[in-house]
């Protein structure tokens, strides 16, 4: 098997893809001639040609709303949005009409349409360019959120993302796209969406993290018996899989690299006191961003959960 | 160096039937007289739909809905250019073109009553769900006309919207990727100057709205809106060209809004008795019935019959739309989904 980091890897699947289903086009800023910002997109305009791998104007609204209209035609577009902090500029786009048409027409229309957008912050790039506002989207019904946390994961849930009915919004975290190498299996497989991932095994504390956030957390917990859920999906949330862990260990801790208020870790905190009060022996912890923007590079590290947060949070936890 | 001129232009504007109801004669599209009938009938019967809408919401038998008067011959006239392959795009003011196209009017009144399984389009009609939320449709036709030109389809996309929504960003960045891309789409403004309480000179400064084509790069027309035959025309020719490939047009349609803007809302506060009667003095069927009546094709006891004609079809309607079965709480989850998340499935079940 290839040893292929995340970009190399979503390259694949988007190739593997047009190759099998030609309803497949891709649309958006700079992804043809030039590969895309990040070259993610490299080669399939000069392989599908520019009718599949469409340059666009600079309109992110348009190619999102665009993009609903070749669905509901019978295409499955694929919006790249170069930045997921240029998906506020398409937020109506998403929010009230790729989201909401399988519903407003009763099924008369769809929108199998898979939003790809760079997030997160540690790449040194300027204002917007480091947003982690995926739990604006998890509001949304409707709208399914994913998010891979290496190359692996990154293929197979973006092959199963093309093949899904409904809109997907899949973020890709920018800091992984060339620092993880991982063995990525050659043509065809798929990782179930809505379903975790169990990435340590562990019986005194659960930790849920997702995307950039895993490798920090999986360097973070050496010497504790933490198990580590990598969750991928995160709209809808594989509930099951969260609670047998907690019910295990009796123990959480999130971390994500959003903000705290009303951040993705809020719901799942909600969700495992619901569910799982009488097997909780701690506080569920949190370990957020700050509540501020996004700094830029020289105060990220500050902003960024990092191995002392994390570690002192088990650390608290286990106090119980 | 000099200055030199980068650009000039013209705006046509297209009128056929003049307010007397006499037709320019090399203007006139080819039509039968039988589809001219029907064209009359279309526009009484969404003149008596709209007077029906505004008393059962005065009644309590509607929710709030906005009325349509004044504006027949824009719809019924676009509309009636159109394909069965072609798509439509509606904002929420389009049922003219609806009931041109065949939309089932218990459905249509069954939407504006607040049962959104009314927005599930019959499947032999290519009609998006009406589009609350102003211009918001206007990328989706592009989008259309996109996959429309990747299958190479032998179908054309038409897009409706009102004045109001040209001051969106949709509208620009749409127009200008249908522009970049030469797409087969017909962009239909129904300028009825009127964007609530906001006229035409609040929305924009230009002189018209068919010239904020030709900054995307495509030709905009002005057409005489209240003019069936006009619409028909200047729709019928965009149509054709986007089908053979010649690209996007824009058709502003010159109009107005003779009722208030929803019935939630009160014209009278905004704008004078003496325009609305200008406007009343314009009204397309009126139009359309001098036209016909000059050749000896129309008369008040012909035209009484058309009318009851279509008062009958619209109570029929009125008694299957009360008559259809009050939807259930489990139809909320109903396509929010292919599959329901494990939470909305439990949500479903009422827990």
């Amino acid at each position: 098997m290839a040893q292929l980091n995340m970009v190399q890897a979503i390259n694949q699947a988007l190739a593997d893809e047009m190759a099998r289903d030609d309803r497949v086009v891709l649309l958006g800023e700079d992804l043809g001639r030039d590969g895309g910002v990040f070259r993610v997109t490299e080669g399939l305009q000069e392989r599908f040609g520019p009718e599949r791998v469409l340059d666009t104007p600079l309109c992110e609204s348009a190619i999102m709303g665009a993009a609903v209209g070749m669905a509901a035609y019978g295409l499955r577009p694929v919006p790249e949005i170069q930045f997921m902090g240029f998906t506020y500029s398409a937020f109506e786009q998403l929010f009230a009409h790729a989201a909401r048409l399988r519903s407003r027409s009763r099924g008369r229309f769809s929108c199998p349409l898979v939003v790809r957008t760079p997030y997160g912050g540690g790449i040194k790039a300027p204002e917007l360019h480091e947003e982690s506002t995926e739990a604006i989207f998890c509001h949304i019904p409707g709208l399914k959120v994913v998010v891979p946390s290496g190359p692996y994961s990154a293929k197979g849930l973006l092959l199963a993302a093309l093949r899904d009915p409904d809109p997907v919004l899949f973020l890709e975290p920018t800091r992984l796209y060339r620092m993880i190498k991982e063995e990525v299996p050659e043509g065809d497989y798929q990782l179930e969406l809505g379903k975790a991932r169990l990435a340590r095994k562990g019986s005194a504390v659960t930790v849920v993290a997702w995307g950039s956030m895993l490798e920090r957390v999986l360097k973070s917990v050496d010497g504790y018996d933490a198990e580590v859920i990598d969750l991928l999906t995160l709209n809808p949330l594989d509930l099951e899989t969260l609670l047998a862990s907690v019910q295990k260990t009796g123990r959480a801790v999130i971390v994500h690299e959003a903000i705290k208020t009303c951040g993705l870790g809020a719901e799942i905190a909600a969700t495992l006191a619901e569910e799982a009060m009488l097997h909780l022996r701690a506080p569920i912890l949190r370990v957020t961003a700050p509540d501020v923007p996004v700094p830029l590079a020289k105060l990220i590290d500050q902003y960024l959960p990092g191995p002392d947060r994390i570690r002192a949070a088990l650390d608290e936890v286990l106090k119980y | 160096m000099p200055e030199e001129i980068l650009a000039t232009f013209q705006i046509k504007r297209l009128s056929v039937l003049n307010e007397n109801g006499s037709a320019d004669l090399s203007l006139m599209p080819e039509l039968s007289a039988d589809e001219i009938w029907r064209m009359y009938q279309l526009m009484v019967l969404a003149r008596c739909f709209d007077e029906r809408a505004v008393s059962l919401q005065r009644e309590g038998r509607l929710g709030t809905y906005p009325p349509i008067r004044g504006q027949e011959a824009a719809q019924v006239g676009s509309a009636f250019a159109l394909k069965a392959s072609d798509w439509v795009f509606p904002s929420f003011r389009e049922m003219g073109a609806h009931l041109t196209l065949g939309y089932p009017i218990p459905q249509l009144l069954q939407y504006w009553g607040g049962d959104e399984r009314a927005q599930k389009t019959p499947p032999d009609l290519n009609i998006f769900p009406f589009c609350v939320a102003v211009g918001s449709q206007i990328p989706h036709a592009v989008g259309a006309a996109l996959a429309i030109r990747y299958r190479r389809d032998p179908a054309a996309v038409v897009v409706y919207f009102g004045d109001g929504a040209t001051s969106k960003g949709d509208f620009h960045e749409a127009m200008n990727m249908a522009g970049v891309y030469q797409l087969p789409v017909v962009f239909i403004c129904q300028n009825n100057q009127w964007a609530i309480s906001v006229p035409l000179k609040g929305q924009t400064a230009s002189a018209s709205l068919a010239q904020k084509a030709l900054g995307y790069g495509f030709e905009g027309v002005q057409v005489d809106g209240n003019d069936i035959l006009a619409v028909y025309r200047a729709t019928l020719n965009a149509l054709e060209k986007a089908r053979s490939g010649a690209g996007p047009t824009f058709l502003e349609c010159l109009t107005y809004r003779m009722a208030d803007h929803t019935t939630a809302d009160d014209a009278g506060r905004y704008r004078s008795d003496e325009e609305v009667a200008l406007w009343s003095g314009r009204d397309p069927i009126l139009r359309l019935e001098r036209f016909l009546a000059a050749s000896g094709a129309w008369t008040p006891e012909q035209g009484r019959v058309v009318k009851d004609e279509a008062i009958a079809l619209i109570d029929r309607a009125v008694g299957e739309m009360e008559a259809a079965p009050h939807p259930s709480p489990a139809e909320l989850f109903d396509g929010v989904l292919a599959t329901l998340t494990q939470r909305q499935a439990e949500q479903r079940k009422g827990r």
